[in-house]
């Protein structure tokens, strides 16, 4: 790939999206919803880094493990979600700080 | 500037403003729509890579499953999103904080590493052979899965059965209260259980 893209690039983009991810997670502290798409923003920033080094060290693997965290991020979304449906329909809330059944 | 230069500027521009419109938008349903856009413009960058297959599973795994669940459920819930919201400028200065120093340290890491000179030996699955016939992304990502990867790729599917069984399993419940056609019983109605023949004595009601 003859451009001026490097490698450098696609890492700076992934490391913003992942600061965003944590970012968000801080920001809407109380609100699960937005805290789940935060982890996916994360997971995203993760692909972006193992698709840029596979493409750019010539190496397919780092794209088969994209693909196993877009597994396991698809799989962590469905439960993630059918959770906070169970716990809407049990409590009427899904504010983060009245989840303290367990007293964790 | 070279187009593909420019074509990645604006990929990843986009990717990174919905970034922000996502953990910052005042309405859920905006951040779902944002968090799509963000998938659309990584996809993008992901086909400017040269990596297709994984582009364009991003975008049917995200966008068509992952997002619409979460749309469905901001849509579902009858929340006061407004009320969750309080607090947001409270835990700004931290957030921001710690977001700082990670980025920070994420940039210093990005601009002081190196490849070392052996690693280009220890390739396990190179991309395209020099001398060999070229073949798509898909077909060669195909004959990795397939071949090396064909357990881990079990697994795979075994970790999307078990979120399915899981899901379907926590949301499903049995309503009380609720009456119910059942066949079996109704198939199973004999003349006996169904009619019931009584002598009415004149005078007397039943």
């Amino acid at each position: 790939m003859t451009t001026s893209i490097g490698l450098g690039h696609y890492l700076i983009v992934a490391a913003i999206l992942f600061t965003l991810g944590i970012f968000g997670i801080f920001l809407n502290r109380k609100n699960v919803i937005i805290i789940l798409m935060s982890v996916e923003l994360m997971l995203l920033a993760v692909n972006i880094n193992l698709v840029s080094f596979s493409v750019f060290l010539h190496d397919l693997v780092g794209q088969v493990f994209a693909l196993f965290v877009l597994t396991v991020a698809a799989g962590e979304a469905a439960i993630g979600l059918a959770i906070i449906v169970v716990y809407f329909r049990n409590r009427g809330t899904i504010a983060v700080e009245d989840i303290n059944l367990m007293k964790g | 500037m070279d187009l593909i230069a420019f074509i990645f500027y604006i990929f990843a521009a986009i990717t990174v403003a919905s970034g922000v419109m996502v953990i910052a938008a005042r309405n859920p349903v905006h951040s779902v729509f944002f968090l799509i856009l963000a998938f659309f413009n990584s996809a993008g960058l992901f086909v400017l890579l040269g990596a297709e297959f994984v582009a364009m599973i991003l975008v049917i795994v995200y966008v068509g499953a992952v997002a619409v669940l979460f749309l469905f459920v901001v849509m579902m819930l009858d929340i006061n999103f407004t009320e969750l919201r309080q607090g947001f400028l409270q835990y700004l200065p931290v957030g921001a904080l710690i977001g700082l120093v990670l980025f920070t340290e994420l940039v210093l890491v990005v601009g002081s590493w190196t490849i070392l000179p052996g690693a280009s030996t220890a390739i396990t699955a190179p991309a395209s052979a020099a001398g060999t016939v070229a073949i798509s992304n898909t077909h060669a990502l195909g004959q990795l899965i397939y071949t090396h990867y064909a357990y881990p790729f079990q697994v795979a599917g075994l970790i999307l059965l078990v979120a399915m069984i899981g899901a379907i399993v926590l949301t499903l419940r049995q309503r009380t209260g609720v009456r119910r056609q059942s066949i079996a019983a109704q198939i199973a109605r004999t003349r006996a259980t169904a009619i019931e023949v009584r002598q009415v004595k004149p005078g007397q009601g039943i």
